[in-house]
């Protein structure tokens, strides 16, 4: 039985599909392994009865011309989900049950799909290895106390130890595709447009987009084509002609042009991530693909313009978290006493730090040498993308600048785990789509991914690539189990 | 008549000592749009609904949730834009203003600062010495805030959310109005253009509208602009009037006094009739402005503009200028009709039921006199006057054709009043139709003079004022029906 619990979401779907086995076998399955695997911590709520009693009923009633017919996943808590707690990560949080579904959560379960549970993540996505998550760290399953990443990490772990199929995440500055690089396993964060914000708990609302995570690039592209879609109750969503993304991926991807950007190599990056890069170089060129040298000017600048805007929007975004209405609720003197001891005890110090950080460059004096001149920038990095792909059809990078590191190891040090994010910051200031896959490992034996960046509403283009290499690197993550009894 | 000043204005003017003070007023309105469903969420905006009935998740800022604009408010906004002659911007964005309060769920309110939907406008004033320009400075879109109870339970406050996220517009005015008399006529003819409109309807009792009021004072003659105040959230005229009377005076005090006025907002206590402040320039709040990431900007194309355009209705300038020249009135009479468009509606049905043979001095003296001392006394609209318009229009007719007279009419008039009854019937059941026949006139006055043969010696001796008592005679005889012309010939010719 164990074996389904290893299956791809395509693999999954064709035995549902072909009767060989039932929705309910995979939901006990992955319950099952689940449950055996409460040490990584990556459940923050289970749904599981619930998911068991749901896929009986998808088997006395089955569906197959669903996309995820009876499939259970497991997705990041930043996702509301009706009748379900909500947490983000925080204690702000910690009781908050919506009424309501987010657009995303609700298209999967539309095609078929079962919740499986609530997977943790840094507290409102703010961290880069799950360690500011109010209900604890997530442990990657790679290796014993390494972090899995984040935000996403509990969605990457899972993933990973193969808790969930697939599983969605959410990314703001790399929170999909940073932890799926540090679990070797495959994260897309699709344009900023095309996945719905309506239902997700919003950290940077110019800058969040949900996305897909897989153990491979076919099931990615299976769960972009049911999450992606235009929501009117979404301003920022976008109509756009969206691709039949499983069906149309395709090998084939001879002559497309794939720059590299010069300004990626960063002083001090590890010279395996160097040789990483030049490994996916050749195999990208193995796979058909030219290979252009492209220049991105203004990628050093990314980084403080994203650590400006993302804390400012984020400021504002979380002043409805004031004990009035819903959530943690400390009791106080006065309103403003209420207020205080609330979010004191609520937050988390590094969301304090970003809500501190967000309120100093909106303010009145620092407004235009912060806020402003950071959105200016934020255009021109944007035009630098817009000129290469004058050139290029997709660009391909490194993913994160290291592999995945020890839990407390950059905990104290908010600018060394800031530089997490180097390489996929960029792609979220212009709103792009990017994927990260593995590619390799370090000399510790820990998972390196590499990131194919597209043009915007152009993710065919990135599977195709990504599914081509993919192929080419054959690469398999070696989990040993060690958390199990 | 166009221009800022008119000659022979009665200026407001403060005297101290030996100095003369202007007061320099400008006011930003606060307009609810007149809209079944909020700025940015489906739920309904009836007023007096029970508390926390009309509130989404979107209004009570739940977590992930978007705010969606209302087509049809953006549309009001600039509607109301093309009745104040203002621009209409191509492209407008909508910011977020944080701050905490417990009635603001969101922890901010989302406005329009850098770039409004309306820019610059104007709005005349006809003030009894002449008319008056004012300028608009802006016209920009926002969501309300809910509500906090204070006095309900002894601890706690608690918050009322049908309010939260209902569309209001901040109509700014530039610091042209000098008077409380002008504030008056502004806020007037503010309230009415928009109900022209559609777009709010100035209901001050249920908060549809309410103003915060700048004052500042100068030395008459001085260009400069003294330090202002800002009276915070006023909901009456006659408050706003008391509130800059006070402010003004408050202002000069401390001029003459050495001191200086600090820049503050202010709080307007009815109970005691004097401006308290609320919080200086140094406590104001940073509203850390900056464009909402979760809306696009709003951008509006001309053909959008143009179409509204086409369907705006007669506004009270045009209309007046119309009863001007149409109706050949008074420009004080039409000033009076059109001021508010269910009376101009009114006089326009009464004047077309009137039908070819109409009396306009007639139909105007019923409004403003008659009728509106009705509605005063009963206080109510026009809209709900217990007499329509056709049956006044009847009743004009009657007197314009001699049937009956002006002094019966006012009896019919008060007949009418139970159940709008038409006049006509009035007059066949009553009795009351005008005596016109002179055959029957003359040998009533025959009979009348026969039986006073000594006072009409008197009168042909010179007694002139005895004419007045053989009237009087002739109206008694005649049950008060026959008509006073046709008696006033006979008579003269009689004696």
């Amino acid at each position: 039985m164990n074996e389904i619990t290893s299956l791809s979401l395509f693999e999954l779907i064709k035995n549902i599909k072909e009767k060989k086995i039932s929705s309910n076998e995979v939901a006990k399955s992955f319950i099952d392994r689940s449950e055996k695997s409460k040490k990584l911590n990556a459940y923050v709520t289970e749904n599981f009865e619930n998911c068991l009693k749901l896929s009986k009923e998808f088997d006395n009633k089955p569906n197959f011309d669903l996309k995820l017919p009876g499939i259970p996943i497991a997705v990041k808590d930043l996702f509301c989900t009706n009748e379900v707690r909500t947490t983000a990560g925080s204690n702000i949080l910690n009781n908050f049950v919506p009424s309501y579904e987010s657009t995303v959560t609700q298209n999967i379960w539309n095609e078929g799909g079962i919740l499986l549970g609530k997977l943790n993540c840094d507290e409102f996505a703010m961290g880069s290895s799950n360690e500011t998550s109010f209900f604890g760290n997530v442990q990657n399953p790679i290796a014993k106390d390494l972090v899995p990443g984040g935000s996403s990490g509990g969605s990457s772990s899972a993933l990973a130890a193969n808790l969930t199929p697939v599983t969605i995440g959410t990314d703001t500055g790399g929170s999909i595709r940073q932890p799926a690089s540090f679990t070797g396993t495959v994260g897309l964060k699709p344009t900023y447009g095309s996945c719905s914000r309506y239902g997700i708990v919003a950290f940077a609302s110019s800058l969040d987009q949900a996305g897909p995570m897989s153990k491979d690039v076919k099931d990615s592209s299976i769960l972009l084509e049911v999450i992606s879609s235009f929501d009117k109750k979404d301003s920022t969503s976008i109509d756009f002609q969206r691709n039949n993304y499983s069906s149309e991926l395709t090998r084939n991807i001879k002559g497309i042009k794939i720059g590299i950007p010069k300004e990626y190599r960063v002083d001090g990056m590890p010279g395996e991530i160097e040789i990483l890069w030049k490994k996916g170089i050749e195999y990208a060129k193995d796979c058909g693909a030219e290979i252009i040298d492209i220049s991105l000017p203004h990628t050093s600048y990314a980084l403080p313009t994203y650590y400006i805007v993302a804390p400012a929007e984020a400021s504002s975004n979380l002043a409805r978290y004031d004990g009035v209405k819903y959530g943690l609720r400390s009791s106080g003197e006065s309103l403003i006493d209420m207020y205080e001891k609330t979010r004191s005890e609520g937050f988390g110090e590094e969301v304090k730090r970003r809500i501190m950080i967000g309120t100093y460059v909106l303010s009145s004096g620092y407004y235009d040498a912060y806020y402003l001149k950071a959105q200016k920038v934020r255009q021109l990095i944007k035009k630098d993308f817009d000129e290469a792909y004058n050139k290029v059809d997709a660009i391909l990078t490194p993913s994160t600048p290291s592999s995945a590191f020890k839990i407390g190891e950059k905990s104290n040090d908010p600018v060394s785990m800031y530089l997490n994010d180097i390489f996929t910051v960029p792609v979220n200031l212009a709103g792009l789509p990017g994927i990260s896959i593995p590619a390799g490992t370090d000399k510790n034996n820990y998972p390196l991914g590499l990131q194919i960046i597209g043009k915007p509403f152009d993710e065919q283009t990135v599977l195709n690539i990504a599914y081509s290499m993919e192929e080419k690197i054959n690469y398999k993550n070696n989990i040993t189990d060690w958390w199990m009894e | 008549m166009d221009g800022i000043m008119s000659k022979n204005n009665p200026e407001y003017l403060i005297e101290r000592n030996d100095n003369i003070y202007e007061v320099v007023i400008g006011l930003e309105v606060h307009a609810q749009v007149t809209s079944n469903s909020k700025l940015f969420s489906s739920s309904s905006t009836k007023f007096g609904a029970e508390p926390n009935t009309q509130v989404s998740l979107v209004d009570a800022a739940f977590p992930g949730m978007l705010p969606v604009i209302n087509e049809y408010c953006v549309k009001q906004a600039i509607k109301t834009g093309i009745g104040l002659k203002a621009k209409i911007n191509n492209k407008s964005v909508f910011d977020r203003k944080n701050y905490f309060y417990a009635d603001l769920p969101q922890g901010y309110q989302i406005s329009q600062y850098k770039y409004p939907i309306v820019g610059e406008g104007n709005i005349i004033l006809d003030m009894p010495e002449g008319q008056k320009q004012v300028g608009i400075e802006r016209l920009h879109l926002e969501q309300d805030a809910g509500k906090s109870i204070h006095d309900v339970d002894p601890s706690n406050t608690l918050v009322d959310l049908n309010r939260s996220g209902v569309a209001l517009m901040e109509i700014v005015s530039k610091p042209d109005l000098r008077s409380p008399d002008e504030v008056n006529a502004y806020i007037k003819k503010l309230r009415s253009i928009m109900r022209y409109l559609g777009t709010c309807d100035g209901n001050m009792q249920e908060g549809s509208l309410r103003a915060d009021v700048n004052v500042s004072v100068r030395i008459k003659g001085s260009t400069d602009l003294g330090t202002r105040c800002e009276i915070k959230n006023v909901n009456s005229i006659k408050f706003m009037q008391m509130a800059i009377i006070y402010e003004a005076s408050r202002q000069v005090d401390l001029l003459e006094e050495g001191e200086e006025i600090d820049q503050e907002t202010r709080l307007f206590d009815t109970k005691k009739n004097e401006t308290r402040s609320m919080r200086s320039k140094e406590d104001a709040h940073d509203y850390r402005y900056f464009p909402d990431p979760d809306l696009l900007p709003l951008e509006i194309t001309d053909d959008f503009i143009d179409q509204l355009k086409s369907e705006i209705p007669e506004l009270p300038d045009d209309k007046k200028k119309r009863f001007i020249d149409e109706f050949k009135i008074s420009p004080y009479e039409a000033t009076i009709l059109v001021s508010d468009i269910d009376t101009a509606k009114y006089f326009e049905e009464v004047v077309a039921k009137m039908g070819k043979n109409r009396d306009m001095k007639l139909a105007v003296n019923w409004i403003t006199g008659e009728l509106f001392a009705v509605l005063n006394n009963k206080n109510i609209e026009i809209a709900q006057s217990p007499i329509s318009a056709k049956n006044l229009a009847k009743l004009i007719n009657l007197i314009k054709n001699g049937t009956i007279s002006g002094k019966i009419a006012k009896t019919i008039f008060e007949l009418m009043l139970d159940g709008d009854i038409d006049p006509q019937i009035i007059v066949e059941e009553k009795g009351l139709k005008q005596q016109s026949d002179p055959k029957a006139l003359e040998a009533l006055i025959d009979k009348i003079i026969n039986d006073n043969r000594e006072k009409a010696i008197e009168y042909k001796q010179g007694k002139e004022k005895l004419f007045g008592f053989f009237v009087g005679q002739a109206m008694k005889a005649s049950g008060g029906k026959a008509n006073p012309q046709l008696i006033n010939q006979i008579l003269k010719k009689k004696l």
